[in-house]
């Protein structure tokens, strides 16, 4: 199939930047996303070109290195996935595709399509965590866990910190994310020790950072690729509503 | 000649850890202040080590190649993590989790190494549930295991299909908590580019900034090597696109020992290759293989049918089905270890048997395993994983059975260690993947997770202090020192060296040509024939890519393919390596198969009497044969057998 | 305000007050139909000058005021900080949201406020500020209350007024649409088996409070 690609391009951080067309010719339908760049990127190296610089590692939609906002949508058009596990069968001979980089002011672009998201580490830091040294815990079956309760702390653990959620919202708020980590724990007894500090930290934290303020529009939750749910959001609002009043 | 010392503590085998923990040699917590440590890599070992490193009180650098420590390719490991807990009664002890590792590795692991790593792998899993890692449980609460490959008791603790995620997950909490407290500087986009050897002792490293393209140094007392492996060598393989072996091989060019090279691990339920654009091969779970059954047709003329696209499977009627593995291995079936299963796949293609339009697949249909136990049932049981294959395919896996081939996907060679996991350069330590590695020649499934955590939270920890317990007179390093100048040096003129070539060919080109050699004569099958061939084709093809690669762009700033040329760069030399061990190895054991060395039924034939050795590779300079010194294995609690999955 | 609150903080005030504004239209709603029902409009104006009068409404009138302002000053400040969060936006902008109305929250609160000024003037001014409302005669007997109903009636007579009002208020139920289920998700109220039916009470209350609104000035203009 042949396409139309419209893609942002930037230099470095505080470049301007700008849309730059590249037609592409002849891709299977069989090939991903990113192998299509890749074979825009082979063509522009061999014209003496700049390829577009966009990150991806796993290809298997679990590391969340991949980004890439393409024709409205973080990861792309389908369902439940990544960039890296979108295929171009789901796009129309001939159609233009425009791609953009995520954008939010917390993840300030590197370079194209390239952003940094070292932001949700320093979320993570600030107490996605139990507080255990290696060694000296329990025995692992010391401490039953209700099944429903670790489904659902699985459920919220499955998120890969893509920032899909901050890229579809539209006010770039970043509470999918935060609060999957917070639901993991507060699900969890493990968690439950230091829940009141964890909350509060995080979501001060994440203010400081400067992503939006979540407008409950769930575009995060329709956009995430591992199907996280926003009753995590709702959940994390409660956890901060007890820590505060306790 | 270096004598190879693996250092393995005398007494019994289930007391050596518990004595080497007793008699080691420690740092007082005042003087750990003063000690710094360098890790590279965040996935499971280098994540677990810097975490627990830094938790004891020392300095810990990390350095990672991704934009954060949780990206780590240990994150794709599906499958789930064995330990010897024996929750479910059925008979695991340490001893048996030990026994089936040695076995599953042919015989040509360390035991010392292996009842330890059988030993700490409870610990493991108390320590990821106190960190909140949320295994699947049973209704009461308690931890649920599954069965994998080559065991016959259930010890396979799993978060879902994401078990890898999960634990890295939990590696990386535990890392986000030492950078929150202070004591872990983190440097992410970082890739290494060589270590630092001050009087013959590790005292750095020097990175290059993947964003800016400068090169930076870094001293310290210890350096760690987490790196992971080295698959990607064959181009096409389920490890990640940023995976290398340029950590490792660079260890190796500054006098660390590579061991067993050629013991690579080729999974056999991938995803086909379906065309030469291709960027990497997706694995389907290992589980797969308990519901599923493997099949190509019984005959040569439907086989070409399906290949041309004039046949569709589901067509071929039950007579003309050959389900090979069931054939060939009653007592296993489908569940034969991985080395075997990919053999067995190989074999039905070469003949002519493949499906697929390439003719390089075979079926894995799980037609029966829906009528028996009905459609909902395999949904619960692999969903997410039909649904990966279909978006992947386009093709529904429910209706027209699925398609897998082999694919490159662990290796169990890497730097040599002794049993403290320190190279043969002092100071110099590697864990995880990187590191040659308790799995001798073949792993089993979920046995990578598990060595990399028990390298990172339990071995590494205490190893590396008992080195580090004579360095607290050394002050802390400045890197501007003629050592860090002079490696420096031999860094950027690489990287002058790669832009001066001006070729025309890219990268990706030679990798993918480098990839072709490697899987048609270093891959499944290998012979001495093609093994020759392959030394002198990659030789040709290491001449060709300094003559003419062609890399564009800057030398500061982000160069992609800067950084791709450097790690093929590396893999040209390492291709050639892990043939002449291949080569040199006239035996077939685990994943190393040679043509030559069969049973009469086509099985891997062992030559313990002349090989029963770990191979060790010394670097003698560029373009010089390697020295081989030989790591003799000695099995004194356990029986040297034929493996068997034909009877049980 | 915005420094010192926490997003989540403020949040949580913004559903409270946002309930609370909920309740009073519901109240509003119910002294409106009275003039439905009573064309002496007696009814409605007495029950006018008892919430004019009475000391508690009176000193609750200003918690309904405080709950205005701090809904909007709230919402005009996570809007602002929402528009900092991006400072340049996509060249496809996103069409993901679940709930459409959530996209436009700034947008008809920001109507709603105007109508809600206008509203003032129209009504609350002329009664406590300018005191220019008549006295209510009923049956010839001053009953020494003002005639809040004449004022509405006459206002309805105005068809401009009548089409302006429709739209305030069909623009107030886009609001409330989104803004009923997302108080609860605010407040941390998300329940797989309760959230539906929630979801769905939201859009019947919205629904019932536009029409109940509307159906007073059809009514007036119509039968004048």
């Amino acid at each position: 199939m042949d396409l139309k690609l419209k893609i942002w391009r930037q230099t470095g951080p505080d470049a301007e930047g700008k849309f730059i067309h590249y037609p592409v010719h002849n891709i299977s339908k069989d090939a991903s996303f990113l192998e299509m760049m890749d074979i825009l990127n082979e063509e522009l190296v061999a014209n003496g070109e700049e390829p577009v610089a966009f990150d991806h590692d796993c290809r298997e939609g679990i590391c969340g290195m991949c980004s890439l906002y393409i024709n409205g949508h973080p990861h792309g058009p389908d369902d439940s996935i990544t960039t890296c596990q979108l295929h171009m069968r789901k796009f129309k001979d001939g159609e233009t595709i425009v791609i953009e980089p995520w954008r939010a002011k917390p993840f300030p672009i590197i370079k194209d399509l390239m952003v940094d998201r070292s932001a949700f580490d320093l979320i993570i830091q600030a107490g996605g965590y139990v507080s255990i040294n290696t060694g000296g815990v329990p025995d692992a079956n010391a401490i039953p866990i209700k099944k429903e309760n670790a489904d659902l702390a699985m459920d919220a653990a499955a998120c890969i910190g893509c920032g899909a959620c901050v890229a579809a919202c539209k006010n770039a708020s970043a509470m999918l994310f935060v609060s999957a980590k917070v639901s993991q724990f507060a699900l969890l007894p493990q968690g439950k020790v230091e829940a009141k500090r964890r909350v509060e930290k995080m979501v001060a934290i994440m203010d400081d950072l400067g992503f939006g303020n979540c407008t409950n529009t769930y575009a995060c939750e329709a956009e995430c690729p591992k199907d996280i749910s926003v009753a995590n959001i709702a959940r994390m609002n409660r956890e901060f509503f007890v820590a505060k009043i306790s | 000649m270096t004598k190879l010392d693996s250092k393995i503590p005398a007494g019994p085998l289930a007391d050596k850890w518990t004595n080497y923990k007793a008699h080691q040699n420690l740092v007082n917590p005042a003087n750990k202040r003063k000690i710094d440590v360098i890790v590279v890599g965040t996935g499971l070992a280098g994540g677990a080590a810097a975490a627990s490193l830094s938790e004891l009180g020392f300095n810990v650098k990390v350095f990672c190649i991704q934009d954060s420590p949780r990206r780590a390719h240990s994150i794709a490991a599906q499958g789930g993590i064995n330990a010897a807990k024996n929750y479910p009664n059925d008979g695991d002890s340490i001893y048996r989790l030990f026994y089936d590792t040695v076995k599953g590795g042919d015989y040509r692991a360390r035991e010392a190494n292996v009842y330890r790593l059988a030993e700490v792998s409870n610990n493991i899993i108390d320590q990821c549930v106190a960190q909140g890692v949320p295994f699947a449980r049973e209704y009461g609460g308690l931890l649920d295991n599954r069965s994998f490959g080559g065991a016959l008791v259930s010890r396979t603790f799993y978060a879902r299909g994401q078990t890898g995620q999960q634990l890295l997950l939990g590696a990386y909490s535990a890392l986000s908590k030492e950078i929150n407290k202070g004591s872990v500087k983190m440097y992410t986009r970082r890739e290494m580019m060589d270590v630092v050897k001050i009087d013959g002792i590790a005292r750095g490293i020097i990175v290059r900034d993947l964003v800016t393209g400068k090169l930076e140094r870094h001293g310290a007392h210890a350096v760690l090597l987490a790196t992971g492996g080295y698959g990607n060598v064959f181009f096409l393989s389920t490890n990640a696109m940023t995976s290398n072996g340029s950590a490792a091989w660079k260890a190796y060019k500054r006098g660390a020992f590579f061991g067993d090279p050629s013991f690579v691990q080729i999974h056999p339920t991938c995803i086909p290759v379906h065309g030469d654009y291709q960027s990497k091969l997706t694995l389907m779970s290992e589980s797969l293989r308990n519901d599923g059954r493997i099949w190509v047709p019984k005959k040569k003329e439907d086989a070409e049918a399906i290949q041309k696209g004039n046949l569709s499977p589901v067509k071929i009627p039950e007579e003309d089905r050959d389900y090979y593995l069931e054939r060939r291995y009653p007592a296993f079936g489908n569940l034969v270890p991985r080395d075997v299963a990919s053999r067995a796949a190989k074999e039905r293609c070469d003949e002519g048997y493949g499906v697929g339009n390439t003719g390089l697949a075979v079926y894995l249909d799980f037609k029966d395993a829906i009528n028996r136990l009905g459609k909902h049932v395999i949904e619960a049981r692999y969903g997410n994983l039909f649904q990966m294959y279909e978006k992947i395919v386009d093709e529904n896996p429910y209706e027209t059975p699925m398609m897998i081939y082999p694919a490159i996907h662990y290796t169990m060679g890497g730097i040599w260690v002794d049993y403290e996991l320190q190279s043969t350069v002092p100071g110099l330590f590697v864990g995880g993947e990187a590191n040659f590695s308790d799995h001798g020649a073949n792993r089993l499934g979920a046995s990578a997770l598990m060595q990399g955590l028990s390298d990172g939270y339990f071995v590494l920890p205490y190893t590396m202090q008992n080195y580090l317990a004579d360095q607290i007179g050394v002050p802390h390093f400045s890197t501007d020192t003629p050592e860090f100048n002079e490696t420096e040096k031999d860094v950027q003129d690489t990287i002058d060296k790669l832009f001066a070539v001006k070729g025309n060919k890219s990268v990706d080109t030679f990798h993918k040509k480098l990839g072709l050699i490697m899987w048609d004569f270093v891959g499944m099958a290998r012979n001495k024939e093609g093994l020759e061939k392959a030394i002198i084709e990659i030789k040709m093809l290491r001449k060709e890519f300094w003559q003419n690669v062609s890399v564009p762009g800057e030398k500061i700033g982000m160069n992609v393919e800067l950084e791709k040329a450097l790690r093929v760069a590396d893999f040209l030399e390492l291709g050639e390596l892990m043939a002449r061990d291949a080569l040199h190895r006239n035996e077939s054991c685990g994943g190393h198969f040679r043509d030559e060395y069969k049973t009469e039924e086509g099985e891997a034939l062992r030559d313990d009497k002349n090989f029963m050795f770990v191979s060790a590779w010394e670097y003698t300079g560029t373009d010089k044969e390697p020295i081989l010194h030989k790591e003799p294995l000695v099995y004194e609690n356990i029986e040297v057998k034929q493996r068997n999955y034909k009877t049980a | 305000m915005s420094v010192m609150y926490s997003s989540i903080t403020k949040k949580i005030w913004m559903s409270l007050m946002g309930l609370f504004l909920m309740t009073f239209l519901v109240v509003h709603l119910g002294i409106n139909l009275l003039l439905l029902f009573d064309p002496t409009r007696e009814l409605f104006n007495v029950v006018a000058h008892f919430m004019g009068t009475n000391p508690i409404i009176q000193i609750f009138q200003w918690v309904l005021f405080a709950g205005f302002a701090i809904h909007i000053v709230l919402g005009i400040t996570l809007q602002i900080q929402n528009w900092i969060a991006r400072p340049k936006g996509y060249k496809v902008k996103a069409s993901s949201e679940d709930s459409f109305f959530s996209k436009y929250m700034i947008h008809t609160g920001v109507i709603i406020m105007v109508f809600l000024g206008i509203h003032f003037a129209n009504f609350f001014f002329k009664a406590k500020i300018f005191h220019s409302i008549p006295e209510f005669i009923l049956n010839g007997v001053n009953t020494g209350m003002e005639d809040m109903g004449i004022l509405v009636m006459e206002l309805f007579q105005l068809p401009e007024y009548v089409v302006g009002y429709i739209i305030a208020l069909l623009i107030l139920g886009f609001h409330l649409d989104h803004a009923f289920q997302s108080a609860f998700q605010s407040l941390g109220l998300n329940h797989k088996k309760y959230t539906p039916f929630i979801k769905g009470l939201g859009h019947i209350y919205s629904i019932v409070i536009t029409l109940g609104y509307i159906i007073i000035p059809l009514f007036i203009y119509f039968t004048k």
